[in-house]
């Protein structure tokens, strides 16, 4: 059996593509820091350096890379199935809340991580079903449901956690996740390890259900040309509410992640702020992993050592970390028309 | 009673000048959508345009050199978005979906680099442009002027040759260019006006609404602004309307939150009326948006035969 690792044609099309969308990003941002008065060269040493400069950021960075390889994967299987789908983020809040909601409950070690697991994936998950039932019954473009259901999780679970989570010694923060449902220390002394793992795990499933499974497979045909899909006999809602709820599982998933298998927080803290934007920046790696579950893991773990590297940047080049997101926001642009790349190499080879 | 009456004022001036930023981005949406272009990235464009309103004033010591630096931001980003989706032929939705993970990064980084604070800046004395005083709150003059755009577009696309001309590169592209249309050209000029108005919206926010700049002022509302295309069924009056709607949803929500009663009842209850106006935008989405009829080529790049 051909696996679709790569795309047909060309066989480095689409890396290159990827790597001239970064190379864009990391250009355009350096411009940008010379303008804003920064040296982006001792910026990018420091990003690069303090992803990978020691262990304790390298366990960071496998800490970073695994919520954005869980969101990633919720809007991969989106596109994957025809849609656009940036639900992510306010599902990673409710995941978030669901993992630490489970601590409440008293269960051994092992069992109890996995039920967090389920709260977070079911809480994940619940928040795609009215982006599903608006669009299949009222059409109702997914762009506009999911961000108006990301506003309304931040809030919701900005209520929730004063309401039901809060942690009556520290106003700062939620009750902490219970030392038996957090990832276990797998390698390095991090709980980050064993959360990178499961991430990978997660995407190893992603890929196993797209392409080897008849259900799959009807999500990849209504993506590719649902006229078609719909000739053969696919009811178009089905892979719909497959590609939304496994999604919204996956980025449920990466909230659990991120209060129970990060080393310092094990909480949702003031204004949700460590569980922010992992939803946004996992739209990037989805478009730089090409969408596809082996390309998320390696565009995971970039994104990840550029987030790691951004304490660093912060302290040492004194530039303000949000420049990571301004180069990814670059990047996806750039990833839009791949015309660009084209263009460039066609002037190139005159 | 005047009391009670004082506060139905209040309530109305404030829910009018929300109607500005939701209405100007949404008839500037209609206007590009008309063309045939989505663009996702109007979220962005208020956020952009809104710092670079606050900058420019604060650069020029001027109000209006940062009204027309924010408004020409959201020409820049129209451009760069036309650029890509109508003459690369590239992903309109990826296109967007950059421009505003680029905002939700440049503009607090902007902000931090600048005037070295963090999240907000509020310290603009020249940020600030003359408003109509009422006996309840100043009634920006934004809201006349959105009615003005309002009325204007809707003549523009009703009424003229060159309306119909956009009408036609969004309906279809193929007849169009038949009759000699240069439907590229008239695709870009709809999506940098679009834009344009986000950008001033923008502007508006930062400059005339609250004087400063705050790394979230956008709030989700370019994203209103695109459900209010929907609900509107591509007419700039209704967008008004929309506009409208979500203006006082806003409004409503926040006063609400002020209320002693309902803040003594219920522990910090003030989120879950934040989250109102979406839930708000939501429900009325999924009530109107079966019975409106999308442009035809509506997010489909060009190619000539």
């Amino acid at each position: 059996m051909k696996l679709p690792l790569i795309g047909g044609g060309r066989v480095l099309a689409p890396l290159e593509e990827s790597a001239f969308a970064a190379l864009m990003g990391f250009f355009f941002g350096g411009i940008l820091l010379v303008v804003l008065g920064y040296n982006p060269i001792l910026t990018y040493y420091y990003m690069f350096y303090g992803g990978l400069g020691s262990l304790s950021n390298v366990t960071d960075m496998l800490g970073n890379a695994a919520p954005l390889i869980l969101t990633a994967l919720t809007f991969a299987v989106g596109v994957r199935a025809g849609l656009f789908n940036i639900g992510a983020e306010g599902q990673v809040y409710v995941g978030a809340g669901g993992a630490i909601y489970a601590s409440y409950y008293f269960l051994p070690a092992g069992i109890h991580l996995g039920f967090a697991l389920v709260l977070a994936g079911a809480a994940g998950a619940l928040m795609a079903v009215p982006t599903y039932l608006l669009k299949a019954y009222r059409g109702v473009n997914e762009v506009i449901t999911t961000i108006m259901l990301n506003w309304t999780a931040y809030f919701g679970v900005l209520w929730v956690a004063i309401v039901l989570l809060a942690d009556p010694a520290r106003p700062e923060k939620t009750i902490s996740v219970a030392p038996t449902s957090r990832f276990p220390d797998f390698l390095l002394g991090s709980v980050s390890t064993s959360a990178l793992l499961f991430a990978i795990a997660v995407a190893a499933a992603f890929y196993v259900y797209l392409w080897l499974t008849p259900s799959g497979y009807e999500l990849r045909s209504v993506g590719l040309n649902p006229e078609a899909a719909r000739f053969s006999g696919i009811n178009p809602r089905k892979p719909l509410l497959s590609a939304l709820l496994l999604g919204g599982a996956s980025a449920g998933l990466a909230g659990a992640v991120q209060v129970a298998g990060r080393t310092t927080p094990f909480a949702l803290y003031t204004g949700l702020s460590n569980v922010l934007n992992y939803g946004y920046n996992g739209i990037g790696v989805a478009l730089i992993g090409r969408n596809h579950p082996l390309g998320i893991i390696v565009a995971g773990l970039f994104f990840g050592t550029l987030q790691a590297g951004f304490s660093t940047v912060q302290l040492y080049a004194r530039v303000p970390f949000e420049i990571i997101q301004v180069i990814e926001g670059i990047i996806i642009f750039t990833v839009a028309a791949p015309e660009l790349y084209r263009r460039f190499r066609g002037s190139l080879k005159k | 009673m005047s009391l009670d009456f004082s506060i139905v004022g209040a309530i109305s001036v404030t829910g009018l000048n929300l109607m500005v930023p939701i209405a100007l981005t949404a008839i500037g949406e209609v206007f590009g959508e008309k063309a045939g272009v989505v663009n996702i990235g109007l979220e962005g464009t208020i956020l952009t345009g809104a710092w670079s309103a606050v900058y420019f004033s604060w650069l020029a010591q001027s109000p209006w050199v940062g009204l027309l630096g924010g408004a020409l931001t959201g020409t820049f980003f129209g451009a760069l978005h036309g650029y890509v989706a109508i003459w690369l032929k590239g992903d309109q939705i990826i296109s967007g979906v950059g421009i505003n993970i680029f905002a939700l990064g440049f503009v607090p980084f902007a902000i931090q680099a600048v005037w070295g604070v963090q999240g907000s800046f509020a310290k603009c004395s020249v940020c600030g442009v003359p408003e109509i005083s009422t006996p309840w709150s100043p009634l920006s003059y934004f809201v006349p002027l959105t009615i003005v755009v309002a009325v204007g577009f809707w003549y523009l696309l009703n009424r003229t040759r060159y309306g119909s001309i956009t009408k036609a590169t969004g309906e279809n592209p193929e007849a169009a260019d038949a009759v000699g249309i240069n439907v590229e050209r008239v695709r870009f000029l709809a999506v940098m006006i679009g834009a344009t108005l986000a950008g001033l919206s923008g502007a508006f926010l930062s400059i005339d609404y609250t004087g400063g700049i705050t790394k979230d002022i956008s709030a989700g509302r370019g994203f209103i602004a695109l459900a209010t295309v929907v609900f509107a069924g591509w007419k700039p009056m209704l967008a008004l309307a929309g506009g409208l709607l979500f203006g006082f949803a806003q409004e409503v929500s926040s006063f609400a939150t002020t209320l002693p009663a309902i803040g003594h009842t219920f522990p910090s209850v003030d989120y879950i009326f934040s989250a109102l106006p979406y839930v708000v935008t939501l429900i009325v989405v999924a009530t109107a948006v079966g019975r409106s009829r999308f442009p035809k080529a509506l997010g489909t790049p060009y190619r000539r035969e």
